[in-house]
């Protein structure tokens, strides 16, 4: 498939390096994520692992990113990191205008219900309740009344062509359609991101391919998609690819390129 | 947050794992049970006492005359050497007390205790033997259903009559027309002239086995070997003439026994309020003891409750990261499990209450001891059923509240 790259929703090298460099202050709202010099460290029994040494990344509202790297290059980490689950030891990190790098628990915790949408590689539904209750869950700790929370995850899981199947229980349905209800449960509180963890790494390729379309779709629709994984031809969906090596960022590049950065 | 998906969560479990939450149940059911029982046991008890027992064996608007308190708890060594220090009373001092008593007040000597009855057609049989005057059969409200009792000129002249409890007359006599028949008291020979109604029993103590005979018959020797008088029963028409009686019998006895002012009375008279107020530090005591062993359940039953979410939130540890990942703050995972625990205890509580419920009503048919629900004790043990759920769950809710997001995630 050739992506289609579309300008206006793609940031440009430039740009972004004058986001990145005027480190304090508040980026415009059209930058969704925005990472000056973020830094993590883990104290491993006494050794110091730098997982991240220093990251500036911009991404702009729209952008279909995914970020790619072999493994302990830190793609892990920085998806925690943006996904607001980990605090970084250093730099900044703002999220839709708001420093989220000083943030405490409670507070990351509204962050990750308003502005993330998780989408993780095991899926990660509650395995005793049904694919509408699943969806419904981040409305319920967004404080939305049952009826329109209701009203709300059937909508989601109708996006997804899932709107019959919607009092099934995850192991009542295939793969592809519980990565489907993740995508609906991830939708539902209109998140400023889409966070993809190897979104297709536990499906066959015919669904990775039904999932990456979906992708596809809410990109095109204007939905800000963020997706780690290190298969490139997943990655080529992507319109902008972003490579991590030993914790710091390789390259940051249209997609055209992503498999020569690689070496592959 | 989510109240009653938390509850709904919860009961899901016990419909899920039967057995497990029947064990994880059971202290929070045993203590909550007999919570339960011995309140409604205790409560049925003093309702009994308040409203029929006082009336039954005590009368109404009665007292007694007496040496030394009947009912007295807690008798320190002190007062009981007082007691035994205090001259007897004789047939002269109750003669003195009945003297100024108002008119229209009844009395009668009482001298009672378990002596052996025996007739020629059974063995003996262990009976309460009352030695008394005529007029006890009007103050106790005795009916005589066959034959008669004794008279006021049978006392006088000590005739060795005896009237007999419907328990006695079955015993000694098996279905024969005990009257006219020979009843043996303590050895001594009596002739019964009267046998009473049927009147049940009080705390499993049948009143029917009684047999009274005239208090200057030999008998009254048995009972008193000294040849004092253990008690004299004075009823009044009404309360306040009651309370005359007892302050005449007061300034008499005082008078005759030369007790200076300030000086405490050395004999008692005693009324239904003092059986009462014993009846109540009885209760009092009953409660506490009875309320010692469901405590005991109650903290058995917190324990087992914490080690089950522990374990629960042990193995749900993936369901609270991926809760936290979407957006659940702290609290929002702590009262999720606390709501769940306290769902738990609350179920345990239900059934602890339903079963008391039936406990106490078995033990009223069984046992002669009634019962009586409190309205508060349910109430009481649902607080502490969700209370003891609540304390229970605080430990692995807030570990649980506690869990790292990622960590939570990754776990298998």
């Amino acid at each position: 498939m050739s992506p289609q790259t579309d300008d206006v929703a793609l940031s440009t090298t430039a740009e972004r390096k004058v986001v990145v460099q005027s480190a304090g202050a508040q980026p415009d709202k059209d930058w969704v994520i925005v990472t000056r010099g973020l830094k993590r460290e883990y104290d491993m029994g006494g050794e110091i692992v730098r997982a991240l040494q220093g990251v500036d990344l911009a991404i702009r509202k729209n952008e279909y990113v995914a970020i790619m790297g072999p493994s302990g290059s830190g793609k892990s980490t920085l998806m925690n990191l943006i996904g607001c689950l980990d605090t970084p030891n250093g730099g900044e990190y703002w999220l839709s205008g708001q420093l989220v790098s000083t943030m405490k628990d409670d507070e990351l915790a509204r962050v990750r219900n308003k502005e993330i949408g998780f989408v993780f590689q095991t899926f990660n539904l509650l395995p005793r309740a049904t694919a509408l209750h699943n969806v419904e869950l981040p409305l319920v700790y967004a404080g939305v009344g049952s009826a329109e929370r209701k009203e709300r995850a059937m909508e989601a899981l109708t996006k997804v062509q899932l709107g019959d199947r919607a009092m099934h229980r995850p192991n009542e349905l295939s793969g592809g359609q519980r990565q489907r209800v993740a995508i609906a449960r991830a939708l539902v509180n209109r998140p400023a991101i889409l966070l993809a963890d190897e979104p297709t790494g536990n499906l066959d390729s015919t669904t990775s391919e039904e999932i990456m379309r979906v992708f596809e779709t809410l990109a095109n629709t204007g939905q800000t998609v963020i997706m780690v994984t290190h298969e490139p031809d997943i990655a080529a969906h992507a319109r902008r690819v972003v490579v991590l090596r030993d914790g710091k960022i390789a390259s940051d590049e249209r997609n055209q390129k992503v498999t020569s950065s690689l070496g592959l | 947050m989510p109240f009653f998906e938390s509850v709904a969560l919860a009961l899901n479990t016990i419909r899920v794992q039967k057995l497990k939450s029947f064990f994880t149940l059971l202290g929070v059911m045993i203590g909550v049970m007999f919570l339960i029982a011995v309140v409604s046991i205790v409560q049925g008890m003093s309702n009994y006492v308040e409203n029929d027992f006082a009336a039954k064996i005590i009368g109404v608007n009665t007292f007694t005359f007496r040496r030394r308190p009947n009912f007295n708890p807690n008798t320190t060594d002190d007062q009981w050497r007082e007691f035994q220090r205090r001259p007897r009373i004789y047939a002269a001092d109750a003669e003195l007390v009945r003297s100024v008593l108002p008119t229209g007040n009844k009395a009668a000597i009482v001298n009672q205790n378990f002596l052996y009855a025996s007739s020629k057609l059974s063995r003996p049989r262990q009976v309460q033997a009352i030695a008394t005057e005529a007029a006890y059969f009007d103050i106790k409200k005795l009916v005589v259903e066959s034959g008669r009792a004794f008279s006021a000129q049978e006392v006088g002249a000590g005739a060795k009559v005896i009237v007999i409890g419907t328990d006695v007359a079955d015993h000694l006599f098996n279905g024969l027309d005990p009257l006219g028949r020979e009843v043996r008291i303590g050895g001594m020979p009596y002739t019964v002239i009267g046998v009473l109604e049927k009147q049940g029993s009080v705390f499993g103590f049948s009143l029917d086995r009684q047999a009274i005979v005239p208090w200057t018959t030999p008998v009254s020797r048995l009972i008193q070997p000294k040849g004092d008088l253990q008690s004299m029963i004075v009823q009044g028409s009404s309360r306040e003439e009651m309370q005359d009686g007892i302050e005449n019998a007061r300034e008499v006895m005082r008078g005759s026994r030369h007790l200076a002012p300030g000086r405490p009375d050395n004999f008692a008279l005693e009324t239904e309020d003092s059986a009462l107020a014993f009846f109540d530090g009885l209760k009092r005591q009953m409660i506490v003891f009875g309320t010692a062993l469901p405590a005991i359940g109650l903290v058995v039953g917190a324990m087992v409750i914490m080690n089950i979410m522990l374990v629960a939130v042990a193995e749900r540890t993936r369901e609270i990261g991926i809760r936290k990942a979407l957006g659940a703050r702290r609290i929002d995972i702590l009262s999720q499990f606390l709501i769940e625990a306290s769902t738990l205890s609350v179920v345990g509580a239900g059934i602890g209450i339903a079963l008391g419920l039936l406990a106490a009503k078995i033990v009223s048919w069984l046992t002669p001891l009634p019962a009586a629900v409190a309205p508060w004790s349910i109430l009481m043990a649902l607080v502490l059923g969700a209370g003891v759920g609540i304390v229970a769950g605080v430990y692995p809710a807030s570990r649980a509240a506690r869990l790292d997001p990622i960590a939570a995630l990754r776990q298998e």
